[in-house]
Order: C-alpha cells, then sequence, then structure tokens
C-alpha cells in the first residue's frame, strides 16, 4: 500500500484520499475547521496548514502522494494555527460566555486544544443584528467563520442554495438567499443538513439553547484533537488504538 | 441652607425617613473642600464617596456614587430569551446564580411555565440557598470580619482575610470551607461554581444524581455546625460593643422582601411584603407581576445608580432597605427549626435594638446561612432532585417579571420578548440600587457622627467602608478579599489646593 510520512510516522493511504484524511482515518490529528468529512474540501480557514516537502499547503485539499513528508505537529505550525484562530475571533463577536453553542463550538474547541491563552489582535466589534426571523430557526451572524460548510450543505445535501458567501476580501459575509434577505422567506427546515452541520454559534435551532448541562456537551469529555479521531470515517485496524 | 447643632451631629438615635437631617446636597458646594474616597469598588466596577467640609471639618455633604455603566439592559436588547439567564449571570461574579435564576423566573413566564416541575423547582431552590451559604460566607468570613474581629481603625494592613486567619485560624477555616461547601451545592446544580448554565426557561437543565447527592451530604452536617458557630459568632462580635453596634450607621428605614404564602421566610419565590420603618403594612402577599404600579425608580444627577421608592410614599419618604435584616425582621417566621431559634434571640436581643441595627445585618446574615444550610440539608433527602422531568412551558407571554431574594436583598429582572424570541425590553433593578439611598443615609450617619470636625485618617475612612460593608460585600471586594483596595483621598480647598492626602497603594494581585 502507498504510504506518506506525517511527522516522522508511516501513514498509509488510498488513491483519492488526501493528506488530511488518510491521516485521520490512520489515527493521527491534524487540527481542520471548514472540513468536514462528508463535504469536499474548502481549503479556505488555513487550519490544517502543513509543510508538505517544505512547502506550506492545506492538508485537506492536497492528494496524499506516496514518499511525501509531511510536517503538521510542529511549533511554527502550531503558532500560525493559534494565530489564525485568534483572527477568526477578532473578526466576530465571539462571546462564549453566554454563547450557547460553548462546549459544541468547534472554533472555541480550537482554541483551547491549540492553547490560545489571549485575544492577540483588536477586535473589530462589528454590528451584526440577528436574524431571528425564521419561527424554528435563529441565525447570529456574529459567530460567522466563513468556513462555507451551511452553503455546501444547503446545496449538495438539502438541494435548497439557502445561503451564501456575498463580497470580497474582509466584506466578505454570510447571506440568505432570499429577496428580503431574510431566513423566513427561504424554504429552510430544522432538519436540513445545513442547520446541523454549522460548527460554530451561527445556525441555531431556537429554544433549546442551554439544555445539554455543562459535562455533558462535545467537547466536555476530550477535547476536539480527540473528538474529530473518534469522529473521522476510520479503518476498522485503527478504530481501537 | 442646612445647618446642624453639635446634639444633632452626635446624636445616638437613628434618623427616621421622615425626619433625616439631608447631608445630601449642601446649600453652598463651593465654599466647601470636598474629599473623595475613590475607588470604592463595587459589582466589578467602581463607586466612591464624596465628602464636603467646611473651614472647621464640619460635614455638610455625603455622598455615596456608583459612577459605571455598565449597560447589560441595553445590550441584552436583540438577543435570543433562552440566551438571557447565561449572559445576565455575568453582572456579578459574587452572586451570579441570583441573576441567574431572577432572568430564568422571568422567562418561565415567557415561556408559559406557570408551574415548574418538583424536580426543576427543588433543583433551583438547592441552587439558590448554596449561593446564599457561599455569598453570606464570604461577605461575613472574608470581606466583613477582619473590621468586626479587629476594630473599624484596626492597624491597615490587618484587615484582610489573611491576617484573621493568622490569628483566628478556626474561624478563618470555617468561613472558607462553608464557601467551599456553597460552590459545590452551584457547582452540582449549575454545572459550574461561577456562571453555569443549570437554569433555562421552564425548567432546568440537569438533576442531582444519587452519587453527587451522597458527595453533598457527606459535609452538611458540618455545614450546619459550622454555621450554628457563625451565628454564635456573629452575635458575640454584636455583644463585645452593643451601643456601638447599635447606633453605628443605624438608620430607620422602610423594608421590602419576598415572603412565603404563609409569611415564612422564602429566598426563591414569594410575594412581595413592605413595612415602614414603624412597622405598619404598606403591602404584603403582593404579587410582583406590576411592581411597578409599587416601586419605582428616581435618577439623581450625580450618580449612575437609581433611588427606587415605594410609590406609595413618594420619592423624598419612600426609599427602603432590603437585604438580611429586612428579610429576617419581616418574615413571620423562618421554616427550618435552627435558623428559626436563632431568629427570635435575634429579635428579642436587647430590647430588639439588634434587628433595628445596621450592624445587626451582619448577624441576620448569619442567621440566613444556618437557614440555607438546614435547606440543602431537607432538598438533599428529598428523592424529587433526582428526578427526570426537567422542563415544562405553556403559553407565551410577551412580558416577564422574575424576582428573586439575592444575598444582598430583593432582585428584580423584567423583560420583553417578541414574537421572533427576542428580546425588546428589559429592566433589572439589583439589591444595591435598592438599598441606595439607605446606603447614603446609613454613611451620612457614619460621618456625622465620627467624621464631623476631626481631622481625617485613614481609620476615620474606613468607618465609612465599614457602614457600606453591611450592605454589600461588592463595594469591598477589593479592600478585604485581595489585601487592600487602592484608595487616595484627597483634601482639596475650594480653590483646589491639596491640602491633606493619604493614599494605600494598589495590592500586587487584583
Amino acid at each position: 500500500m502507498n504510504s506518506f510520512l506525517l511527522d516522522g510516522a508511516e501513514i498509509p493511504f488510498e488513491p483519492g484520499q488526501t493528506v488530511i484524511q488518510a491521516a485521520l482515518a490512520a489515527g493521527h490529528y491534524i487540527p481542520h475547521l471548514c472540513y468536514h468529512p462528508e463535504f469536499v474540501p474548502h481549503g479556505s480557514c488555513k487550519l490544517c496548514t502543513v509543510r508538505a516537502d517544505g512547502r506550506p499547503t492545506a492538508a485537506c485539499t492536497l492528494p496524499a502522494q506516496a514518499g511525501l513528508k509531511v510536517e503538521s505537529e510542529t511549533e511554527e505550525l502550531n503558532d500560525l494555527r493559534r494565530t489564525l484562530v485568534q483572527m477568526l475571533f477578532a473578526e466576530g463577536n465571539h462571546f462564549c460566555p453566554s454563547c450557547e453553542k460553548s462546549g459544541n463550538c468547534v472554533l472555541q474547541a480550537l482554541g483551547y486544544d491549540l492553547g490560545v491563552m489571549t485575544a492577540g489582535f483588536r477586535h473589530f466589534f462589528l454590528d451584526r443584528p440577528v436574524d431571528a426571523s425564521h419561527p424554528d430557526i435563529l441565525l447570529d451572524f456574529n459567530r460567522c467563520v466563513l468556513c462555507k460548510l451551511c452553503v455546501r450543505a444547503s446545496e449538495e445535501v438539502d438541494g435548497k442554495g439557502v445561503f451564501s458567501l456575498a463580497g470580497r476580501g474582509i466584506q466578505r459575509r454570510l447571506i440568505v438567499s432570499a429577496e428580503s434577505g431574510r431566513l423566513a422567506d427561504t424554504d429552510i427546515a430544522v432538519t436540513d443538513k445545513a442547520v446541523e452541520v454549522c460548527p460554530v454559534g451561527v445556525i441555531l435551532r431556537k429554544r433549546v439553547g442551554f439544555r445539554v448541562p455543562i459535562g455533558r456537551r462535545r467537547f466536555d469529555a476530550r477535547p476536539i484533537s480527540a473528538q474529530a479521531l473518534e469522529d473521522a470515517p476510520r479503518k476498522p485496524e485503527h478504530k481501537h488504538e | 441652607m442646612a445647618s446642624f447643632s453639635m446634639t444633632d451631629t452626635t446624636t445616638a438615635s437613628p434618623p427616621t425617613p421622615q425626619s433625616t437631617p439631608r447631608l445630601e446636597t449642601a446649600a453652598q458646594p463651593e465654599r466647601l473642600r470636598r474629599v473623595a474616597i475613590e475607588p470604592l469598588t463595587r459589582v466589578e466596577g467602581h463607586g466612591k464617596v464624596t465628602l464636603l467640609l467646611d473651614e472647621h471639618d464640619r460635614v455638610h455633604q455625603v455622598r455615596l456614587h456608583i459612577v459605571e455603566f455598565r449597560g447589560f439592559e441595553r445590550f441584552i436588547q436583540g438577543r435570543p430569551y433562552w440566551e438571557v439567564p447565561v449572559m445576565v449571570q455575568r453582572l456579578c461574579g459574587i452572586c451570579p446564580v441570583s441573576h441567574h435564576l431572577a432572568a430564568a423566573k422571568a422567562m418561565d413566564v415567557i415561556v408559559g411555565a406557570r408551574a415548574l416541575t418538583p424536580t426543576a423547582e427543588k433543583v433551583r431552590r438547592l441552587m439558590h440557598y448554596g449561593q446564599i451559604l457561599q455569598s453570606h460566607a464570604l461577605h461575613f468570613f472574608h470581606l466583613a470580619s477582619p473590621d468586626l474581629l479587629f476594630g473599624f481603625d484596626s492597624e491597615v494592613a490587618r484587615r484582610n482575610i489573611v491576617a484573621v486567619a493568622q490569628a483566628h485560624p478556626d474561624i478563618a477555616r470555617k468561613g472558607v470551607l462553608l464557601r467551599k461547601f456553597g460552590q459545590e451545592v452551584i457547582r452540582i446544580t449549575a454545572g459550574k461554581r461561577i456562571h453555569g448554565t443549570g437554569a433555562i426557561p421552564g425548567g432546568v437543565n440537569k438533576n442531582v444524581s444519587p452519587e453527587e447527592r451522597d458527595a453533598l451530604l457527606k459535609d452538611i452536617y458540618h455545614v450546619i455546625a459550622w454555621s450554628r458557630e457563625a451565628v454564635a459568632l456573629a452575635r458575640q462580635l454584636y455583644e463585645q460593643d452593643p451601643a456601638l453596634y447599635g447606633e453605628f450607621g443605624s438608620i430607620r428605614a422602610h423594608q421590602l422582601c419576598l415572603v412565603r404564602a404563609d409569611g415564612a421566610m422564602d429566598l426563591y419565590h414569594g410575594g412581595l411584603r413592605a413595612r415602614t420603618a414603624d412597622g405598619e403594612t404598606l403591602f404584603d402577599h403582593l404579587d410582583y407581576d406590576r411592581y411597578w404600579e409599587h416601586i419605582l425608580e428616581e435618577v439623581k444627577p450625580w450618580s449612575y445608580m437609581k433611588f427606587p421608592f415605594l410609590r406609595a410614599l413618594g420619592p423624598e419618604q419612600g426609599w427602603y432597605r432590603v437585604g438580611p435584616l429586612a428579610r429576617v425582621t419581616l418574615c413571620d417566621t423562618i421554616p427550618t427549626p435552627l435558623a428559626d431559634h436563632a431568629r427570635r434571640e435575634f429579635l428579642a436581643y436587647a430590647g430588639g435594638s439588634a434587628a433595628r441595627a445596621t450592624m445587626g445585618t451582619h448577624w441576620a446574615r448569619m442567621i440566613e446561612v444556618l437557614h440555607a444550610a438546614e435547606v440543602i440539608k431537607a432538598l438533599l433527602h428529598d428523592p424529587d432532585i433526582h428526578g427526570e422531568d426537567l422542563v415544562t412551558q405553556g403559553e407565551r407571554s410577551e412580558r416577564g417579571v422574575g424576582i428573586i431574594e439575592a444575598p444582598r436583598g430583593t432582585l428584580i429582572h423584567h423583560y420583553r420578548v417578541n414574537e421572533d424570541d427576542v428580546v425588546t425590553r428589559c429592566n433589572l433593578i439589583v439589591s444595591t440600587t435598592h438599598n441606595n439611598q439607605a446606603m447614603n443615609e446609613s454613611i451620612r450617619q457614619v460621618a456625622r457622627r465620627y467624621l464631623d470636625g476631626r481631622r481625617l485618617t485613614e481609620g476615620l475612612l474606613n468607618h465609612i467602608e465599614v457602614a457600606i460593608r453591611a450592605f454589600d460585600p461588592c463595594l469591598s471586594c477589593a479592600t478585604h478579599a485581595l489585601g487592600q483596595m487602592p484608595l487616595a483621598v484627597e483634601l482639596v480647598d475650594a480653590s483646589g489646593q491639596t491640602l491633606d492626602r493619604i493614599t494605600r497603594d494598589a495590592p500586587s494581585v487584583c
């Protein structure tokens, strides 16, 4: 079987797998945010950046190649990842203390796992009102990290195209594909994949916030680095490592 | 112009709400020297006391100002209602559970949960009495006891919990352990010791498991024993100088608190009872849903903190006191035997003088600690706390009021929520606000009695803070919990020239 080296460990892969898919399947964690095992890689958040034969590349879009030498768990790369997480926090209004996604949030979990201890950047404090127009779903734009998972899910799985990203550069933002711009005027349903897939606290089922007590939330028991391996599609021989 | 005779300023009888020599606003402030005690620290914030003195050091004006502006009532607008109980508890790090529960009670009304399930009601009560226990223990042992054990003008370096631990290790140890137990009750019911998530609109998000109960039960009998000792200690401290404690900062105030339907003490829920300083009942078992028909707030230009008053008596005469002293003296009984026995002893002490004294608040506070410990014990033996039926709901309302007796007194949360589930209006009247005028009156009494006509010293200024600490530990937390609060007092004449200056340096940790 073909294999590449990840931080000195031999990682087997099947043709067509990316570096991150092969690594997770083999029980090796590479930090990531916009990558989701059920969706085509997007490569936008850059959290999964590794050095492949010395070149910085997103592990989620890099096809696995035999003999590749990949570095991921290095101080240099983790420093860069911490900076990226700080920038994501600075760009939005992420008030973890009162956010119902706390304990279940990928951004927060990455911050904890990578050891982000300071804000790092001056926060933008943008004014982003929530869209509470839909009877069952709340949209809190304050927490969007532009991972595009909801856009992908709504198009590819739900077949509705409810969400889009608009604007460029620092103006880039999540919008609702309706003339009014309001979620109530779309055909989104609370059971849609787009609702379930949001890794942060943007797309929320109404009236159930804080129902899960502290201690039983997704990242209470184990850090995201362990949880991601638990969730990843794995080969049977790696399941019980 | 206000004028005061010697007898006025040294009288031992506390002023009545009707006959208070003003001291609030001097007639010709431009001719007076200004002394500022700043910063006092409040709920994660700042307060200060200003004094205006004439050339003979006579006091003409005393004001407790809360100079910070928090803005919670504004920035909660536009947020979904289920977020509110978690968000608003960030108002305070000492009694977050009180805000958490008051908001949750208001949101119960929003979601139509007029009666909670037995499990939800009891788990919330457990959380609340854990809060009462830990906050009162913190206040009495960590913040106030140095003044009481060492003296109001004792050496400043000793007025902290570390010195208490050195001089009275047993007292300090039990105080710390009492607080720790209360925090454990909170952790088990809310998920965290500070800023948990246990109460949600219509109920709670967890019950108490048998294992968790057993962990608490293991210590509860020690906790009750220590609470009894705490009551005895509070009494003993009072008895070391009943004349001083009886008059110090004392005021004749109307009082307000929640009481149970049968008139008994209930710190989680009930109707409002208000009595005048003369004992006349203004209202009783009042449904708090329309509290504003009986309580209004007045704004004064010199403080960010509003001045609530009883509508029937008007803004001048209608100010009142809330908190342990009001609750212990207003209730008909305390529904746990040890605490009720302590209440009766307190009321009977020296012809009822302790029950009228500002410094009697500490004694009343320890009676509530004992009550909280007894309630926690009873709830831990109640199988309902293990139940699985956690949340209920009914017909939606657009307006919800939640009132609870927080450690420092009556706490009002009032919200409007629109059909999109978003908060459109919020009004909070916190305990410290209810006590605003009462605290001002109390420090004016102290200023008249102890500062008037005398050269200021650090110890004399601490007398002002001792009176404030009887009401609200948040103002003194930086002082005693972490050593000393940074304090600069300047005596400035009318032309702005500094005549005298006393400073304390900030502690290294804060």
